[in-house]
């Protein structure tokens, strides 16, 4: 074999038609990134329109459609697939010490389902596109244009690559995992994408069956959800959170494990309390399962419901906490340096705590009568899904980049573009959160004027983080062009990615690595 | 000064929930910034205390856990959270257990208003009329997608969906106005889905009762500012926009002594009769190329407040 996996064969079509893990991983980066650029590009224009009163760049009709899109888009296209699909793909076989997937052609198949999905969401445009929010919530998604239904369709096939890849992982860490290598071994990202995979096969396929029924009512005009025919409005978001609710644990329980690495190795100590992490991605996803009720605690849903959801919402605080905790704790007495990475990682920290104890407001049924459905939500679960999910993307990608490309970046260039996103970040979200606790409902394309000052402020915040993800793009692209050779271990890291070049050859390791001890043994040499 | 910020970040507080909904909000955020500043500030302090320093030797203490630690902290946040749970429902119970002598008034939803009826035949369109210091029970419905009622200076919302009534009380104890906006998305005027509660003292609510009309204020008020408030109130601008773009409805801009194209391929001028025909019976005469969606007006609006809404249309250049 010649070279490493990217020089191994050349061309478009060698890309096309692989089945190396890596590569795979590498296109879902691509086009995952791609998306998030368009996802973004709405979000900039939502906060222009709202950075004055009145009409600005688009009518009302216009706007329902960016934050439809916006939210869509991101959620089904880019953060539920973002860390597994991507770098999970790229990273998961390396950790394990295998050659590649359990199934490398089911997974080839995964990336083509996500681009046909994909696909025919966005040719929902060409229809005079969607304006449902990404919730889809009946019977408004009944009764609006036929646009609709195109993106419904197209979540439904994406979800099977969400599928077929969550199953490809699942059986890929107990089958091929490295000699040596046991359960209470493996890298804590292992287990958080084992955990999301779970996830992934079991309520995936409810979002699928809620879809169809959409579908079929809407055509067919069977009554499910629509009461003029029979059917139950509030039936539908029972099952779409049903699904999307453990989806938010899609999102973040990959971005938990990549934290859960890059802390250690930038700490130089091994990690605090690795079972009870460990075991927490697992209770995360369990309780994951029984919580969907929260956010609908004002559709009418009956008292007791509302009782059992608020109690066991409360309960993901406790090992949400035990992960934030044991994070902090690593880094007592360590030896810590501010690399990218981790630059990421404190990012994630700050964000996903605000995010974390903002979500205990909202799963206090009280308080969340007057914040449900205002921009106190748009807050919360912005800090936890870009905060989290898309601080843990950026932390891993600055992580693996060396690994996967062979290059490195300039440090000085990431440091400033971090610094642009995470202030921007913190300035066009927080304010939404007052704006929400004073009472400004979520998806308005006008407010009373009272509410100019802090949306402003919001807007402005945006155009930072603008900034600093466009920093990131060029520097990254320089990198991959003009960066210095990477050598096969940047970070000094004990995870067995690491022990192979960079980038890797196409099988992966020259031999099959043993592996003898757990991956966090930092002991000092002094 | 700092107390005045704080409460800056709230709603004014309208009704008898609305103290006791503050000081739980208050209680998780300090909470909240406790628990921001031991992570955070934690986080920050082992990073500048324990950084790598160059041309040293990497000295670091090999720890796994520890279990009396992990066990604090898996304690003390389970019991705070349960503490908050038990005051959250605790407050959630008195939200949705309205008084059995609650004054009960019926709320029907459509795009883009809020339709108010009221035990004595009364209809009021935008505006809600309750008494001060009474509860008031709104039994809700909607006729088309689901809405959602929301006061926030009362600190409630509820959803109101098609084919079911839910159901949300409160005990107004500021007098004056306060918003109503629709808080679950709905579509093109969402955001121009918008009303008022308006609380009126004892005198005023024994008037409303009666079908007497209420004065809202007492100084003089031109007849096209009257016109332009009734607009407001009424969400007209949920469907027709001022500024000449289109929106559910036919704009409004230019209109009077426009002529307008009908859908059944005649003109009619549009003059007083004509403007008064469209409010009170929308479907006579549909103007070509838009769908009759308007709901009839008819006996809403009295005389005078008909001729000061059209003296506002006329204004509109």
């Amino acid at each position: 074999m010649s070279g490493n996996y990217i020089t191994s064969e050349k061309g478009l079509w060698s890309w096309m038609k692989t089945l190396d893990h890596k590569r795979i991983g590498v296109m879902y980066l691509f086009t995952i990134l791609t998306f998030f650029l368009i996802g973004g590009l709405f979000a900039v224009a939502i906060r222009i329109q709202l950075a004055h009163l009145g009409k600005n760049i688009v009518t009302a009709d216009q706007y329902n459609k960016l934050f439809t899109y916006h939210g869509a888009i991101m959620v089904f296209l880019v953060v539920i697939p973002a860390i597994p699909a991507a770098l999970g793909n790229f990273a998961l076989p390396l950790l394990v010490g295998a050659k590649d997937v359990a199934f490398p052609r089911l997974n080839l198949f995964s990336y083509y389902l996500y681009i046909i999905g994909a696909l025919v969401a966005c040719s929902s445009l060409l229809v005079g596109g969607a304006d449902t929010g990404w919730t889809f919530y009946t019977p408004y998604a009944l009764k609006t244009g036929v646009a609709t239904l195109y993106v419904v369709a197209g979540a439904f096939i994406a979800g099977f690559s969400s599928v077929l890849t969550g199953l490809n992982f699942i059986v890929t860490i107990n089958k091929l995992r490295a000699p040596g290598l046991t359960a209470f071994r493996l890298p804590l990202f292992c287990w958080s994408i084992y955990a999301t995979s779970i996830i992934q096969v079991l309520a995936t396929p409810v979002l699928a069956i809620t879809l169809l029924l959409l579908i079929m009512e809407r055509v067919m005009k069977i009554g499910v959800f629509d009461a003029s025919l029979g059917g139950d409005p509030v039936l539908f978001q029972h099952f779409f959170w049903f699904y999307s609710h453990p989806a938010v644990y899609i999102m973040i329980l990959p971005a938990m494990g990549i934290i859960s690495e890059i802390v250690p190795v930038f700490s130089r100590k091994p990690i605090f309390g690795y079972k009870a992490i460990a075991y927490s991605s697992l209770g995360i996803a369990a309780i994951s399962f029984l919580v969907w009720g929260h956010h609908m605690f004002v559709s009418g849903q009956s008292k007791l419901a509302n009782f059992v959801f608020s109690l066991l919402t409360m309960l993901v605080a406790v090992p949400t906490g035990i992960k934030v905790f044991s994070w902090v704790a690593t880094m007592y007495k360590g030896s810590i340096r501010f690399q990218a990475p981790m630059l990421y990682a404190f990012g994630f920290l700050e964000l996903f705590t605000i995010g974390g104890l903002t979500g205990i407001y909202c799963a206090t049924i009280a308080i969340d009568v007057h914040l449900t459905d205002t921009y106190f939500i748009v807050a919360h679960f912005h800090y936890v899904m870009v905060g989290g999910t898309l601080m843990g993307l950026l932390a891993g990608m600055h992580y693996w980049f060396p690994k996967m490309t062979g290059r490195m970046y300039s440090e000085v260039a990431a440091f400033w573009a971090w610094l642009f996103i995470v202030v921007g970040f913190n300035l066009t979200f927080f304010p939404q959160f007052i704006l929400g606790s004073q009472g400004m409902p979520r998806r308005y394309y006008d407010y009373p004027a009272k509410f100019t000052y802090l949306n402003r402020m919001s807007s402005f915040g945006t155009s930072l983080v603008s900034i600093g993800f466009f920093m990131v793009a060029i520097y990254l692209i320089y990198a991959i062009k003009k960066g210095k050779i990477a050598p096969s271990n940047p970070w000094n890291g004990l995870t067995l990615e690491w022990q192979t070049t960079s980038p890797p050859p196409t099988e992966n390791f020259e031999q099959t690595p043993v592996v003898k001890d757990w991956f966090y043994e930092y002991r000092s040499k002094a | 000064m700092w107390n005045k910020f704080l409460a800056s970040t709230l709603p004014a507080q309208g009704s008898a929930l609305a103290a006791k909904w503050d000081t739980l909000y208050w209680f998780l955020t300090a909470i909240s910034v406790f628990f921001f500043f031991l992570i955070v500030g934690g986080m920050i302090y082992f990073a500048i205390k324990y950084r790598h320093k160059k041309g040293t030797p990497e000295t670091t203490t090999y720890i796994t856990g520890h279990h009396k630690l992990e066990a604090v902290w898996i304690t003390i946040p389970t019991i705070l959270v349960l503490v908050i749970f038990a005051w959250g429902y605790k407050l959630y119970v008195n939200m949705i257990e309205a008084p059995e002598n609650a004054y009960e008034i019926h709320v029907q939803a459509e795009k883009w208003v809020w339709e108010f009826h009221y035990k004595n035949g009364r209809k009021t369109i935008g505006d809600l009329f309750v008494p001060l210091n009474k509860p008031v029970k709104l039994i809700m419905t909607s006729e088309d997608v689901i809405h959602s009622f929301f006061v926030p200076d009362f600190r409630v919302k509820q959803d109101v969906v098609p084919g079911m009534y839910t159901s949300v009380w409160f005990q107004a104890e500021a007098p004056g106005k306060h918003e109503i906006f629709c808080a679950e998305y709905c579509g093109t005027s969402h955001s121009g889905m918008l009303g008022q509660v308006i609380v009126l003292d004892d005198a005023k609510w024994a008037d409303f009762e009666q079908g007497k009309e209420i004065a809202q204020s007492d100084k003089p008020v031109s007849m096209q500012d009257q016109g332009a408030e009734l607009f407001r109130k009424r969400s007209c601008a949920a469907c027709h926009s001022l500024d000449g773009t289109r929106r559910v409805g036919p704009t409004l801009k230019g209109l009077f002594n426009a002529d307008v194209p009908l859908a059944d391929g005649t003109t009619v001028k549009a003059d007083e009769n004509y403007l008064r025909e469209s409010i009170e019976v929308p479907t006579a005469k549909i103007v070509q190329g838009f769908a009759p969606s308007m709901p009839s007006y008819k006996g809403q609006l009295t005389d005078a407040e008909m001729t000061a809404l059209l003296t506002y249309l006329k204004s509109l250049k």
